[in-house]
């Protein structure tokens, strides 16, 4: 009799039959494991989750008073017939790939992952596997992330040229991850730091266990942005182009931080005054850098530009499979936890 | 060239009239002379030509990159711009190099006068040094696809601040056929030759939609004519030759030869602004007579004596040399009328008749006779009004016609190309035919922003067929359709083509079924066609 796969891709999401487990499910399951706390790969419903320690915040935070256990990165966990473990993914803090071994067949699921060091999540680890499972949302060559220091520098010499000239600015900014790692590289000497509500709660659930981040201030209504005139606002991406923004004045210069910006046709259509390319994301040298690490045979990609990204990893040998999924990638438009 | 790739940056980001200008005025207050002119021929329109193919460049983009052909292909409409997708593509530059604008554009005229090889080595060499922006913009130098989101009006006023020659003066200045090789930046801003400018045309005067029928009350104090559905041309007699100027600026004086006799019995120092148009029988002929003449630079005699053309005049901008623009228009109008009056027999040039109409009633029914005639609309002009430069509201109006209307379904999507290239913007539309549906229309325009985000997001998840970037979709969405013209058109298989089509709603309200049908379109073409 043939053999059960490691894992296979359902209905309900990427599923271990040996263990009887789900990775990231989008409907309710009885088991779920979960990679990180971003909306589209933790979601409520399910019966029990685990995820990692540095994870479980968050997903807490988020999810409210579920049945949640933790897990230590590296630490093996005996479910059914297959030993599971965590390595860290690079994504945001807490972030993990989540190894599968059946039989001695390893198989990853990625979640989210990115291989450049943002200085706050923990780096990224390739896992040797024989089976691989990555997203590719900026699976194409024209994806390529501006080095953290010229970032840095990039981010700080906008707002200090705004800062000169008593102008309010504003970065838009995913509120789990992005928004944080972006803090950090903020040289705080030139104004003050305010913050949307949401990014905030999140730095709340952040500082709390444990990670450092600059001081900031919650924007609330009665802001005075007379007071303030070389600030930064942290915002999320809709507070930047929504009403939110109105209050920081009509010369306030706005910037949107995200890997689409590497695209002139999308930093034009977001209206922003700048564009900073940052994704917690891989870009094109990422993805197929760590697809190489791995040693996996086979590939299977879950969401971005899968077809080429298939076509592309057949070219170099791979075996490689597109299954659909709810995950949603580094979104523009949508709900904007989801990342 | 790192000055210029800031201002084009700064001009391409952001949305704000005055930060676009402050960055354009600080541009011309530091760059060098020669760059400040290419500047200036860049930002209106005077682009080098196109060096070398795209296919070849794109060749070798992929090959520098390392990766292979259907790849960049497959990335282009992703990012919907050629250069953009080749300085993405391309390993970062291995030193860099700041050489002025005015330079590179010399290096690139030097490739064009070599072999296939040399010019590779050249376009490499300059890859190699140019870091993003300015590796996109030399690219797009390359391909001799250069624009920016800049008004030459804007351009103008900037530099009107940073030299403090006045807009209007600069406006007429930067008129005309001149290249960055036949001026120096003194004689073309600083220093104007008179002589140099026989063939200079005046700003054309563009008028706004009239949105509130108030505007033009008391009725008397506006002169209404028909706007006629050709081409606004501006023609100029000086010193025995004449010129024709299209709105775009373009000399499409040899495309019309039939006005060379007007040379002969125009006083020199003459210049009109009017329509072109295709005209037999007294009556202008539909605009797609007037269409087969404009693409082509010279003109067949068949194509002569099926579609001649004629200028219907609307004004008098310039008599015996001297420039009349800023007295009455009913003055300059009187004087355009004895020029025409004297003039003997079957000349293309006529006067546009005045509609007279003794108040709002009686040009509301003038108005709708508009498609019968031939014309778009009304045109109305205050009596007293100055010819301005550009698009003014308050002094002339125009007063356009509804467009005709049809209820299509959506059927195929495609990305935006520029800004939009992260949303699906550009729609093929069908009509029902029993229980088929038959495209015969494409739009990109008229929804919000938040409209093409919505569409957008229901695109990606009920597409049904991909053939390369187009994405056939379930069939569920009715847009209204508003157009200008239509005409029979054996190259769609629905029989017709509009004439500036665009999505004026979305009507969500609206199922399938209620679509309008091909019957509908066909008896569209019947009653409005040509
Ligand atoms: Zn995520
Ligand atoms: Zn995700």
């Amino acid at each position: 009799m043939a053999r059960d796969p490691v894992l296979t891709f359902t209905e309900e999401g990427i599923y271990c039959p040996a263990g009887d487990f789900h990775i990231d499910p989008w409907r309710p399951v009885p088991r779920a494991l979960i990679t990180h706390g971003h909306s589209d790969h933790a979601r409520p419903g399910m019966g029990r989750y685990l995820a990692t320690r540095a994870a479980a915040p968050v997903i807490r935070h988020r999810l409210g008073d579920v049945a949640l256990k933790t897990i230590e990165y590296g630490e093996t966990r005996r479910i059914g017939g297959a030993t599971v473990s965590y390595h860290p993914a690079g994504h945001v803090p807490g972030s993990a790939q989540i190894r599968v071994e059946v039989g001695g067949e390893v198989w990853v699921v990625s979640g989210d992952y990115k291989t450049v060091d943002d200085g706050l999540s923990e780096p990224f680890e390739p896992v040797p596997c024989h089976a691989f499972i990555t997203e590719c949302t900026f699976g194409l060559p024209v994806f390529k992330w501006t080095a953290p220091d010229i970032l840095a520098a990039q981010i700080n010499d906008w707002w200090a040229a705004n800062a000169a000239q008593g102008r309010i600015s504003i970065l838009g900014a995913y509120a789990l991850g992005k928004a944080q790692r972006l803090l950090r590289l903020l040289e705080t000497g030139i104004g003050p730091v305010f913050t949307h509500g949401a990014i905030e709660n999140t730095n709340e659930v952040l500082r709390a266990q444990g990670i450092t981040l600059p001081d900031t201030t919650r924007v609330t209504a009665d802001f005075d942005r007379k007071a303030h005139p070389g600030a930064l606002i942290l915002a999320t991406p809709s507070g930047l182009s929504g009403p939110w923004a109105a209050k920081f004045g009509p010369d306030r210069s706005t910037a949107f931080a995200s890997g689409w910006m590497a695209l002139r046709g999308v930093r034009r259509r977001r209206a922003a005054d700048r564009g900073f390319i940052v994704s917690d994301h891989a870009d094109w040298e990422g993805l197929n850098s760590a697809i190489r690490a791995t040693g996996a045979e086979r590939v299977f990609v879950t969401h971005g530009y899968t077809s080429v990204f298939r076509r592309w990893l057949e070219e170099q040998g791979l075996e490689a499979h597109i299954v659909s999924t709810e995950y949603e990638g580094e979104s523009l438009e949508t709900a904007e936890d989801a990342a | 060239m790192k000055d210029f790739a800031e201002l084009f940056t700064r001009v391409d980001q952001t949305t704000r009239t005055s930060r676009k200008v402050a960055a354009l005025t600080a541009f011309f207050q530091s760059a060098s002379d020669a760059d400040k002119l290419w500047c200036i021929a860049l930002f209106s329109g005077r682009r080098p030509r196109r060096v070398i193919t795209a296919t070849v460049l794109r060749e070798w983009a992929a090959e520098q990159a390392g990766i292979p052909l259907w790849l960049f292909e497959e990335a282009y409409p992703v990012v919907g711009d050629l250069a953009e997708t080749i300085s993405l593509v391309l390993p970062p530059p291995s030193r860099e190099e700041d050489r002025p604008l005015s330079d590179w554009i010399a290096h690139l005229r030097t490739l064009s006068a070599q072999d296939d090889a040399a010019r590779k080595v050249g376009i490499l060499a300059a890859w190699d040094v140019l870091p993003d922006i300015e590796r996109f913009l030399f690219t797009k130098l390359l391909t001799g696809g250069f624009r920016v989101g800049v008004s030459q009006k804007l351009m103008t006023r900037a530099l009107a601040q940073a030299t403090g020659i006045d807009e209007a003066e600069l406006t007429h200045r930067l008129m005309g056929d001149w290249t960055p090789d036949t001026v120096t930046w003194t004689s073309l801003i600083e220093a104007p030759d008179p002589t140099a400018a026989l063939s200079r045309p005046y700003p054309f005067y563009l008028a706004y939609q009239l949105e509130k029928t108030e505007e033009i009350e008391p009725v008397s104090d506006w002169f209404a004519e028909r706007k006629w559905d050709g081409i606004r041309g501006q023609l100029i007699v000086r010193e025995g030759e004449h010129h024709l100027w299209s709105r775009g600026e373009e000399l499409m004086t040899d495309r019309f030869p039939e006005f060379a006799t007007l040379k002969d019995f125009l006083p020199d120092g003459t210049v009109i602004d009017g329509e072109v148009l295709a005209f037999a029988d007294d009556a202008p002929l539909p605009f797609a007579a007037l269409q087969k003449r404009i693409g082509r630079k010279t003109v067949p005699r068949k194509l002569l004596s099926e579609a001649p053309a004629i200028l219907m005049a609307y004004d008098l901008l310039e008599q015996d040399g001297t420039d009349i623009r800023a007295q009455p228009f009913d003055v300059r109008r009187a004087a355009l009328a004895r020029i025409i009056g004297s003039l003997p027999d079957g000349l293309p040039l006529r006067l546009s008749p005045e509609v007279v109409a003794r108040d709002l009633e009686g040009l509301t029914a003038e108005r709708a006779l508009s498609r019968d005639l031939g014309a778009e609309g009304l045109m109305l002009k205050r009596r007293s009004a100055p010819y301005l430069a550009g698009r003014k509201k308050g002094d002339w109006w125009k007063w356009k016609v509804d467009p005709l209307t049809i209820d299509a379904v959506m059927i195929y999507a495609q990305a935006g190309h520029g800004r939009r290239a992260n949303l699906f913007t550009d729609f093929t539309f069908a009509v029902r035919d029993g229980d088929d549906l038959v495209p015969f229309t494409k739009a990109y325009s008229g929804l919000t922003d938040a409209e093409f985000r919505q569409i957008t997001a229901w695109v990606r998840k009920n597409t049904l067929q991909r053939f390369g970037p187009v994405r056939q979709v379930r069939p569920e969405h009715v847009f209204e359709i508003a157009f200008e013209g239509i005409q029979s058109s054996t190259r769609h298989k629905s029989g017709v083509a509009l004439r500036f089509p665009r999505m004026a709603r979305w009507r969500q309200d609206k199922p399938v079924a209620e679509a309008n049908t091909l019957r509908d379109l066909h008896e569209m073409l019947t009653q409005y066609g040509s």
